[in-house]
Parts: C-alpha cells; sequence; structure tokens
C-alpha cells in the first residue's frame, strides 16, 4: 500500500510536471495556490461534533453542503469531532498538506491552534468561526445569535406561567453569557415578572449531562427551559416533563413536538459562499465579521402554533427594527444583576462591550462563572 | 427544601441505575476470577446496539435485548483471552475500552442525533407510589430501575444461597480446589464473563435509550470505569453496589442541583467529585483491608491445571 502510494505520488508529480510544460506557454504563471493537483478549490472544515449532532455541527454542515450546491467548482472535506487544543493544531496542519485552499474551523477554542497553522501556510485562507483574534490569512466570523436569542426569550416570557424560565448554558464565555443576556432582555420586554434561572454543564456536546441539567432546572420549578448547548438534550427533557422548550442551532421541533415553540437557529451558507467566492477571485481580505438578521446568517425557527397570534406579531415586530436596524437588543436602560445600571436610557452597547460581557444583566438568576 | 432533597434523590436513582447494571455484572465476573477493564467499551457497544435496533425494530425490549447479546459478545473476546489463551487481564481489557469506543463510534454514525423511535416511560408502583416522598423518590421510575433493583437482590442469593453461587465463588478463590471437586473452571469464568459482558451492554443501552435516549459518540463519559471501581467500594458484595451507585448517582445529580440552589462551587470542583470518591475508596479499601476486602483471591490470574 505505501509502495503504491510513493507510487501514485510519483505519478502525479510527473502528471503535473508535463501538464506545465504544455501549460505554462503564454499563460500567466501560476500563483501558488494553484499548484494543488486537483483542480477544484478545495475547503476543509474542522469540527467540533458531528453533522449528526441535530445543532451546532449540523447547521454547519448544512452550509457545507449550500456551499458546494452554489460553487461546483469548489470540493470540500471535513474533519469531524476534533478536540480543541493541541490536537485541533495537528488536524488544521493536515488539512493544509492535503492542499486546503480554505479552511474554516467551527469552535472558539481552535483559535490557537488556527493562528500558529496561518503562520506557516500564508497563501492559505483561514476562517474561524466565533474566534476573537485575526492575522492576514486568518478572518473570524460570527453571527449576532443575541438578537435571535432576544426574540426567542419574548416567545418564552410570554408562555411562562409561573415566571421561572431555566437556562441550560454551556460554558461561561462571552459568548454564552450575551445569549443569556439577550434572551432575558427578550424575557423581561414581555413580562417583567419572569427570571431566568442558569446552570453551567461545562461540556458543549454531553447529552447525559445536559439531560441531567435540564432535569435539575424542571426539579426546580422551570416550566419553560431554553438551552446553549449543541444537542436536543435538553429539549428531549422538557417533553418528558410535558413543559415548553426554546431549541438553539437549528429547528429542533423532531425532538419535542409538543415543547418546543422556537429556537434561534443558525444559517451559515451564504456567508461561507460569499467568503470562498472572495477567496477564489483573490478579493479576500481579513476581516472580523459578525452579521445578524439582516444578512440571514441567524435567524428564528419556525414559531409553534401554542403561542398567541399577538406575541407572534410583537415579534415579528421587533425582528423588522432590528432587520432596518433601527433598534438593537442592548440598548439602555439596562441593570445588571445588582440593579446597577450598566447602560444609559437610549444608549447602545458597543460591539466591543458586548464581545466582552462577563456580567447579568437584571432577571438572570445564578452566577456568571462557573 | 424537602421537594429539592427528594428531587436531588430521585435523580440519584436514575443516575445510579446505568452504574449498577455495569457494576454488577463487573462484580460476577471479578467473582469468578476474571478482571475485565472492559466495562467502559462494553458499555459504549451496548449503547449503540441498542439504539440502533431500537431505531430499526421500533421497540425498545428488541433494543436492551440486542444491547445485552452485543455486550455479551464483546465479553466473550476476553473470555477467550484469558480463560482459553491464558492472556494478560489487565491489557485485554483495556484493549476491549479502546476496541469498544472506535466500534461504537463507527456503528453509531449514521444515528447520531435521532430521536429514539420508542421512549421508555415511567412506571408508578401501585399504593408503594402513594407513600409521600418516599414514594416519589423510590417507586416512580422506569421499569429498568426496578429490573436493576432486583437484579442486585438476585444475585446476591444466586452468589452466597445456591450451589451455583458457591461454584462461582470456589473458582474464584481457589480455581485448583474448585477443579478437584468436579467443577468446570473455563465453563464458569466464561458465563461470568459474558453474563458481566450483558449486563454491561444494559447499562449502557440505559444511557441510549432512557437516560438521555438518543447516540452520541463517547456517551458513557467514563461512567464503566466508575462502574469498576464500585465493584471495589462495594467489597464485591451486590447489596453493596446498590447503595455505591446511589450514591455516585447522588454526585452526579447534586453537581447541577447545588448551581441552583445558589451555593457557589465551582461546577469543575463537583463534576470531579465522583472521580476523587473512587480515589478515596480506593486508598481507604486497601489500606484498612489489604486481606478481607471480599476481592476473590485468584483475581485476574489465569488458571493452568499443569501448574496446579
Amino acid at each position: 500500500m505505501k509502495k503504491f502510494k510513493k507510487f501514485g505520488i510519483l505519478l502525479l508529480v510527473i502528471m503535473f510536471a508535463v501538464t506545465m510544460v504544455v501549460g505554462c506557454g503564454g499563460q500567466k504563471a501560476a500563483d501558488d495556490s494553484d499548484k494543488q493537483t486537483a483542480e477544484k478549490f478545495k475547503v476543509g472544515f474542522i469540527y467540533i461534533g458531528t453533522p449528526g449532532d441535530a445543532g451546532w455541527t449540523f447547521a454547519h454542515d448544512q452550509g457545507r453542503k449550500y456551499l458546494e450546491e452554489q460553487i461546483p467548482e469548489v470540493e470540500t472535506v471535513a474533519l469531524e469531532s476534533v478536540p480543541e487544543g493541541a490536537d485541533s493544531e495537528r488536524s488544521i496542519e493536515q488539512l493544509a498538506q492535503e492542499g486546503c485552499n480554505v479552511i474554516i474551523a467551527n469552535s472558539f477554542g481552535y483559535g490557537d491552534a488556527m493562528l500558529e497553522v496561518a503562520k506557516k501556510y500564508p497563501d492559505i485562507v483561514f476562517l474561524h468561526c466565533s474566534g476573537l483574534s485575526t492575522a492576514d490569512n486568518v478572518s473570524t466570523f460570527f453571527g449576532r445569535i443575541y438578537q435571535a436569542r432576544y426574540l426567542s426569550g419574548m416567545v418564552a416570557g410570554a408562555m411562562t406561567k409561573n415566571n421561572n424560565i431555566g437556562y441550560a448554558a454551556a460554558y461561561p464565555i462571552p459568548e454564552v453569557i450575551r445569549g443569556i443576556n439577550a434572551f432575558t432582555l427578550g424575557v423581561q420586554a414581555v413580562n417583567p415578572d419572569a427570571t431566568v434561572k442558569v446552570v453551567w454543564s461545562n461540556t458543549w456536546v454531553d447529552p447525559t449531562l445536559e439531560k441531567q441539567a435540564a432535569q435539575s432546572l424542571i426539579n426546580a420549578g422551570c416550566d419553560v427551559l431554553a438551552q446553549h448547548a449543541d444537542t436536543p438534550a435538553v429539549q428531549q427533557a422538557a417533553e418528558e416533563a410535558g413543559i415548553y422548550s426554546v431549541g438553539y442551532n437549528s429547528d429542533m421541533r423532531s425532538f419535542a413536538p409538543n415543547a418546543n415553540l422556537t429556537g434561534p437557529v443558525w444559517n451559515w451558507g451564504p456567508y461561507y459562499v460569499r467568503a470562498i467566492k472572495g477567496a477564489m477571485d483573490g478579493t479576500w481580505k481579513s476581516e472580523s465579521y459578525w452579521g445578524g438578521l439582516e444578512d440571514g446568517i441567524v435567524d428564528l425557527a419556525p414559531i409553534s402554533d401554542k403561542v398567541p397570534a399577538d406575541i407572534v406579531a410583537k415579534v415579528e415586530a421587533k425582528k423588522n427594527e432590528m432587520i432596518a436596524k433601527t433598534w438593537d437588543v442592548f440598548t439602555g436602560p439596562i441593570y445588571d444583576q445588582d440593579g446597577t445600571l450598566k447602560v444609559q436610557e437610549g444608549q447602545q452597547m458597543t460591539d466591543d462591550e458586548k464581545l466582552s460581557l462577563d456580567w447579568f444583566v437584571k432577571g438572570v438568576e445564578g452566577s456568571p462563572k462557573s | 427544601m424537602d421537594n429539592v432533597i427528594a428531587a436531588l434523590l430521585t435523580a440519584a436513582i436514575v443516575a445510579g441505575t446505568p452504574i449498577l447494571f455495569a457494576a454488577l455484572g463487573e462484580l460476577l465476573t471479578e467473582k469468578s476470577g476474571i478482571l475485565n477493564l472492559g466495562v467502559e467499551g462494553m458499555m459504549l457497544v451496548g449503547a449503540v446496539v441498542g439504539f440502533i435496533f431500537t431505531i430499526q425494530t421500533g421497540n425498545h425490549w428488541y433494543g436492551f435485548s440486542a444491547a445485552m447479546i452485543s455486550g455479551g459478545l464483546t465479553a466473550l473476546i476476553h473470555a477467550f483471552i484469558s480463560v482459553t489463551l491464558k492472556g494478560n487481564q489487565v491489557v485485554c481489557g483495556l484493549a476491549l475500552t479502546i476496541f469498544g469506543t472506535g466500534t461504537s463510534g463507527f456503528l453509531g454514525k449514521a444515528y447520531q442525533g435521532l430521536p429514539t423511535a420508542d421512549p421508555v416511560s415511567k412506571i408508578a408502583i401501585p399504593y408503594l407510589n402513594d407513600i409521600p416522598v418516599i414514594g416519589k423518590i423510590f417507586f416512580n421510575h422506569d421499569p429498568l430501575v426496578y429490573i436493576a433493583f432486583i437484579l442486585a437482590i438476585i444475585f446476591w442469593l444466586i452468589l452466597y444461597r445456591t450451589k451455583w453461587g458457591l461454584s462461582i465463588r470456589a473458582v474464584g478463590e481457589n480455581p485448583a480446589a474448585a477443579d478437584a471437586v468436579g467443577i468446570s473452571v473455563s465453563r464458569v469464568r466464561y458465563f461470568c464473563t459474558i453474563v458481566g459482558g450483558m449486563m454491561a451492554g444494559l447499562g449502557g443501552a440505559y444511557l441510549s435509550l432512557v437516560y438521555a435516549p438518543s447516540w452520541q459518540e463517547n456517551m458513557t463519559a467514563g461512567r464503566g470505569w466508575i462502574a469498576v471501581a464500585l465493584v471495589i467500594f462495594a467489597l464485591w458484595n451486590p447489596i453493596w453496589a446498590i447503595a455505591g451507585s446511589y450514591l455516585f448517582g447522588a454526585v452526579e445529580a447534586m453537581t447541577f442541583g447545588l448551581q441552583i440552589a445558589g451555593i457557589k462551587v465551582s461546577a469543575f470542583f463537583l463534576q470531579m467529585l465522583p472521580y476523587l470518591f473512587t480515589v478515596i475508596v480506593l486508598v481507604v479499601v486497601t489500606i484498612k483491608m489489604r486481606q478481607d476486602a471480599g476481592a476473590p483471591n485468584a483475581l485476574g490470574t489465569a488458571y493452568d491445571r499443569e501448574e496446579r
């Protein structure tokens, strides 16, 4: 097998050399990325979970399929369940050596590894989802999912009967805290008496632990559950307990047909297509992209018909305000858990402030540290 | 506050049940003198096979049966290597864990993130269920919780009150003597190892069919190892295994219980507790009861007729 592989590589090199000799006459000098033997434009994906998680990675994989459909010249390859940290560096490097022109990683914890590999491969474009730092060939991209979370919070706030809402959250990092705050602001916009209880599971993908987290919230009397975790375990727990739930990542109605009310969902496809097109025609520039409802990168899953029409209308109205950019979620007055005024009336939080949130707004019960 | 504690104990029993199944199986295996460290792997195989069969047949009882058979078959590998080939049991058990982790991930690929086809519903035991507090904690569960509890008692009766049990214990304590009185050492060891694997498979299926009804790669998350430690914690006694598994379950359930009660303990610390418990139990038991801990004397050693 190994011999065959060597032979195959030799053959490829010869073929490549021949085409170079034949093809070079009169043509522009090929740039580095064209040296790949495959004529297709190769895009590699690093996934934190598997596309079967029905959540986070599933949504990214839908985007990958959309990309392949939209740009036929693109060929994709995906590595699944890659642990964050040192191991991810090896995986990213592997994709780079396999000749990927663009590498996309879908979890926060890949950041350092990605920057390391990016230094060694200046001709490859790296896209890091939910990341913080960019470089000449590294972009970060994310969506303002908090906008959709605010809308789902309005639905939850309207549907709770005992004003006790539970929120099973993954890790106490700004992304998750921002989501909890947006959700709670949405809850309180329609129901100022309702509170949101938060528990941390300290995992992105562990259905057993997430179920336990949900169970403990149900035991504490919550009658609507929301989640920031990658599997539908929380939805299942709500369905079993006969209460309502708000999903995340993708439309989770199939897991909890009676419980699921709606949920904030991701739609990565259009961003991928835009970024890859840019990389293909050379117009790509490093950026930190943070699109919202107006770009369609985030949205709200279909709202259950159990939700009264006037609430649905209110949600639609807020959604349109955000699309038109006449209003945003983090507009003052906003108080923290202790009642201190954090954002003055009429003022808006800056993006930097939103990205570094480490405190809870009024109405959240729990600690913003694990 | 009563309600909170009752809810915690209820959750503890459910969380302890998969560990109890696996621990009972390992206990029986060890009683016959075979150490099988592949519990984690066998649980994962059981979890994925049980899930696949439930999806395909639409009936969770087929799923549980298939999980037990697959766990038993995985354990058969261990029995063959450690009894027939007289191989190193520790190495083989560890290999089985890695094998099970890989195999289950491979088999379950297409089944990740699907809802189960046949959810297991709770059965409240009539009359007993009406007892205040206690009824809710103990007598309002899915059938597997009762089965695990009853099995533990049956295991104890078999091991300590029947001739079969005497044979199993004899093989674990002194295989040469057992052989001399006409007990087939390899037959007993094969039987106990396979039944142990079946129980581990059932424990795994409890996770994927009842506890969090879905399949997720590596979903046992170390529970197989807790089961191995639990056997030592229970001093090889099935009745103690019940208490131990519910205790470990309580620690697991407490992680979220304390967070909700507003007691500020780091979640990481709480999630470490079951493992810390395991270590403490191991240390205390080894120091205090070195000789009399109930470990079968011939545990982990192959029996060779020629060498007695």
